[in-house]
């Protein structure tokens, strides 16, 4: 008899939840953990999204309407941070936390203490990231890219925002070590590498990425603070240091970066698929293998984000052609889900709608991205509203639109209880028609030659700003139906199921709904 | 009349540049790209656009296919494999040949696409043979052109009316403005059919030049020079804009090409270099012009201070903040003692800057107007109250 039938009611060997503030300030319970990442996450996701709808709002018309550029180019860069390093990021460990350990079969992560250290830095962190709005001089306006010269230029909250940077930064590298230790260390006999959830795969890989290059930011940031305080010269040309050479290091975090915030995507969407497929999932090894050489090839492609800065030849077909590279294991990954579907028998409740959206969303950014690893004509695309609009396509309807999807999917496992399915649908329709009411005229402005991070614009571009707006405050608001529908589920409904899903399979489903605290405290054995 | 004064009587005259003058008055048409619902790249105006174009547009066409081929898949599926129509699931979940044909085919694809985009930027890439040379320097925030060939260099900024429709509370209203935050006081003039190079730089953060009808964009980067070239093959108007955020004002700092005929060019250099013919009328217009700004002699404080008030916003904010209270390096001028009392110092700051510091000259980059306007709001505003009024005639003798 494993121990999720246990009963914690005869036992004090601290298997029940202590009670008030100090259960969650002192958990090192990974499903606890779990939850206060995604809350977390949720919470930024708002804090994010007002910002985007400021932008939105001043983009509504021509001619400065609302806020000072200023103000404008702070919330282009904190909505950014805002969004990479408080929303995604942290929903992807926040699953991470609560699903690895019951997909592998571990009754909890390899190192809690750590766990509980990595998530409660991301709230101090961003703490200090946020107070920098109200500092004199305001915050961060450079771009969340902080090229030099220009991120020099910013005042009392230069300091703060590298801080930051560092804060958030050994929060991922610590979270991502426990990751690798649990997967590698704590699995259930007989789960084998070969054998674990694509989720756990692509967490897994993801992991290593973040650990190899998050150390590099930190070093970027490092350095700008040394430029700034202690007479280096790393980036100004006046001191023999070179301003680009901060763009190579940045972006070589940054590109493996933009993996990070997609590969724990595909696990949940080849989690899904199959499920409401009612059909194995097509093609797993290639998946893992595909996961595997999209971030290998990650680490080769940073230029491709720099065609403008004037590389020697060789070094611009060299980030070319490794870019257009990255298209094929994307691709195979796409055809994978397509063949999971072929010949299935398909329901679609809410995390199946998610799924397919992101399927043929992703699709889309990840066209527009060979287009955009086509050095010559990236110098056309290159900072315009057309690059806006790839990387909402992969990010907004691609990571943000699969872990909605996942949550939908594990929240009757999490509460025990199903959501409105009802109000899940009119959340899927709206945001999936929103979404791209407020990114596809986008392709069309970058095109038509509106630069992005501008305040104000030319009349041409008036009408499709105007359109991508309306977009924007209706993808806006509809996200209010999400957390609507989170709340009335964690509050009560219909009781769920073991297995939840009829189709679903894995060591998750074989838990009771809710989850005990503690879960396969004796390992299983999986054949 | 040698080009310093020249440009000079210009600044003086204020309002749309003679340069633009100039050159409108031989009809150089616009383009018809840049117009509402635009949806696409040009074709532009050079051999190399137009194959960046041709690429731009066959990698479309084979994107959108394979975007058509997946979206038919999955909606086929989830047409036909519904659980509802009594869909029985098949259990199959490996194909090694279609796992291979799937991964061979899109790289054949790309092997298509690399040659061609291989050829284009290697064509992109090769500055050689050039017949003249313009040099471009990025500022916060304007553009400065140097003609390395002839002795002509100038400052481009954004034109007076688009200025004043971009303000919070603008005086007008951006929809009256003709090319709202594509125009400037004096755009840059190359003649059609030759082969130009563009050697790129900064003088303080990081900008890109970008015209879209010349095919490409290129970063100005301070203490490196990036090199380009285009071979405008039609006379014309070509609007961009700075494309790498630069600060306050990234937005507010537009590209203007216009392209002559050989023979206009020419005239043109002409114009510049020795101010002959028209160029001399209008050059007299504008001296006399200068008088008339002598005799008119002062504004009045309400003048000086919203001209100020403007100019502070667009040059000074973003280092002495708003209200003039300074932020780390940068001094505050709000209650600053020598701001208040040395007049004479203040001219000296603005017109030539501080050597070995961020505070930049601002004497060839403003009128006379704008600086006594500035230097007037400055030991006026946020209770600096020194009641001085500095007048243009002041700045004029100053410089
Ligand atoms: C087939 C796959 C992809 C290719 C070939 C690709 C290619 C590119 C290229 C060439 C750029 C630079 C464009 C420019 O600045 O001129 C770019 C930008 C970007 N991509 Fe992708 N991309 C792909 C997938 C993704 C994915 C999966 C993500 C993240 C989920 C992503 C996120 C981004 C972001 C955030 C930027 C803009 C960064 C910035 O400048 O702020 N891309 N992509
Ligand atoms: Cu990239
Ligand atoms: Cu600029």
């Amino acid at each position: 008899m494993s121990s999720t039938t246990h009963d914690a009611h005869h036992d004090h060997h601290d298997h029940a939840p202590p009670k008030g503030m100090t259960r969650w300030l002192f958990t090192t319970n990974h499903k606890d953990l779990g939850v206060l990442y995604m809350v977390f996450a949720l919470i930024m996701f708002f804090v994010g999204g007002a910002m985007a709808m400021v932008i939105r709002a001043e983009l509504f018309q021509p001619g400065l309407n609302l806020v000072d550029p200023h103000f404008f180019n702070q919330m282009t860069t904190m909505h950014a941070l805002v969004m990479i390093f408080g929303a995604v990021m942290p929903a992807f460990t926040g699953l991470a936390n609560w699903l690895i350990p019951v997909q592998i079969g571990a009754p909890d992560m390899a190192l809690p203490r750590v766990n509980n250290w990595a998530f409660w830095l991301l709230p101090a962190g961003f703490v200090l990231l946020l107070l920098t709005l109200f500092m004199p001089g305001g915050g961060p306006a450079g771009g969340w890219t902080m090229y030099p010269p220009l991120v020099l230029q910013l005042g009392d909250a230069f300091p703060f925002l590298i801080f930051a940077v560092h804060v958030l930064g050994i929060s991922s590298i610590m979270g991502s070590i426990n990751i690798v230790a649990t997967i590698l260390n704590m699995r259930a006999p007989g789960m084998t590498l070969m054998k674990m959830p694509l989720f756990v795969w692509a967490w897994l890989i993801t992991a290593f990425l973040i650990v190899a290059v998050m150390p590099v930011l930190a070093g970027a940031v490092t350095m700008l603070l040394t430029d700034q305080y202690f007479g280096t010269s790393f980036f100004s040309a006046a001191g023999g240091g070179d301003p680009v050479m901060f763009q190579h290091i940045f972006w070589f975090f940054g590109h493996p970066e933009v993996y990070i915030l997609i590969l724990p995507a595909f696990g949940i969407v080849s989690a899904i698929i199959p499920t409401f497929a009612r059909k194995p999932l097509f093609g797993y090894s290639s998946m893992v293998y595909a996961t595997a050489s999209i971030a290998f090839l990650s680490f080769i492609v940073w230029g491709h984000h720099m065609f403008s800065v004037g590389m020697p030849l060789a070094g611009q077909l060299f980030f070319m052609y490794a870019t257009m590279l990255v298209a094929v294991p994307t691709g195979v990954k796409i055809f994978n889900w397509m063949a999971t579907m072929w010949q299935g028998s398909m329901t679609f409740e809410t995390p199946m709608l998610f799924a397919i959206a992101f399927v043929i969303l992703f699709t889309i950014g990840g066209l527009s991205g060979v287009m955009l690893a086509l050095a010559p004509v990236d110098l056309q695309y290159h900072d315009t509203y057309f690059v806006v609009a790839h990387f909402h396509y992969v990010l907004v309807s691609g990571a943000i639109f699969s872990i909605m999807a996942g949550v939908y999917y594990w929240l009757p496992k999490w509460t025990g209880h199903m959501y409105d399915e009802r109000l899940g649908k009119w959340h899927f329709w709206l945001s999936m028609v929103s979404v791209n009411v407020l990114f596809f005229p986008q392709h069309f402005l970058g095109l038509a030659g509106m630069p992005r991070r501008i305040p104000d614009y030319a009349l041409q571009f008036a009408e499709f700003n105007m359109i991508s707006s309306i977009g924007g405050f209706a993808f806006g608001l509809s996200q209010l139906i999400f957390l609507w529908v989170i709340i009335k589920c964690v509050r009560g409904g219909e009781k769920a199921s073991d297995q939840v899903w009829e189709g679903a399979k894995g060591l998750e489903w074989t838990l009771p709904s809710p989850a005990p605290y503690h879960t396969f405290e004796t390992p299983p054995v999986v054949k | 009349m040698n080009l310093k004064m020249l440009t000079r009587a210009l600044s003086a005259v204020g309002g749309a540049g003679l340069l633009l003058f100039a050159a409108s008055a031989l009809a150089v048409p616009e383009s018809e790209w840049r117009r509402p619902w635009a949806l696409n790249l040009p074709q532009g105006v050079t051999s190399l656009s137009e194959q960046v174009y041709n690429l731009h547009m066959l990698v479309f066409w084979i994107v959108c296919i394979i975007g058509l081929i997946v979206f038919f898949g999955v909606f086929y599926s989830v047409w036909k494999f519904r659980k509802s129509v009594g869909a029985v699931p098949a259990q199959w979940h490996h194909s090694t040949t279609v796992e291979i044909i799937w991964t061979v085919i899109p790289f054949l694809i790309l092997l298509f696409i690399a040659i061609p985009a291989t050829q284009t930027m290697v064509k992109i890439d090769d500055t050689s043979d050039y017949d003249m040379t313009v040099k471009v320097t990025g500022y916060q925030w304007m553009w400065e052109y140097e003609y390395l060939d002839e002795d002509i260099s100038f400052f481009s900024r954004l034109d007076r009316d688009s200025d004043r429709a971009r303000q919070r509370n603008p005086e007008i209203r951006p929809q009256d403005v003709e090319h709202y935050l594509l125009n400037v006081d004096n755009p840059l003039v190359v003649p059609v059919n030759t082969r130009i190079r563009f050697l790129l730089t900064a003088n303080d953060v990081i900008h890109a030049w970008w015209v879209p009808e010349l095919g490409w964009k290129k970063d100005a980067i301070p203490g490196f020079i990036n090199e380009a070239w285009a071979e405008i093959r039609e006379p014309g108007v070509y609007r961009g804009q700075c494309a790498e955020l630069c600060g306050r004002d990234h937005g507010f700092m537009p590209i203007v090409v216009v392209a002559l005929e050989q023979d206009d060019y020419e005239a043109w250099v002409d114009e510049q270099v020795n101010g002959n013919g028209e160029a001399e009328e209008t050059a007299e217009v504008a001296d006399e012009d200068n008088g008339e700004v002598a005799e008119q002699e002062d504004m009045s404080m309400d003048e000086l201070m919203s001209v100020g008030e403007r100019v502070y916003g667009n040059q000074c904010l973003a280092c002495h903040q708003a209200e003039g209270q300074g932020m780390a390096t940068f001094p505050a001028l709000a209650g600053n003692d020598q701001v208040i009392e040395d007049r004479e110092w203040v001219k000296d700051v603005i017109i030539n800057g501080v050597s070995g510091t961020a505070m930049q000259a601002f004497g060839n980059r403003l009128n006379d107007e704008e600086i006594a306007g500035v230097v007037t709001y400055i030991m006026n505003a946020w209770g600096n109250d020194s009641g001085e009024e500095v007048q243009p005639a002041d700045i004029r003798a100053a410089r």
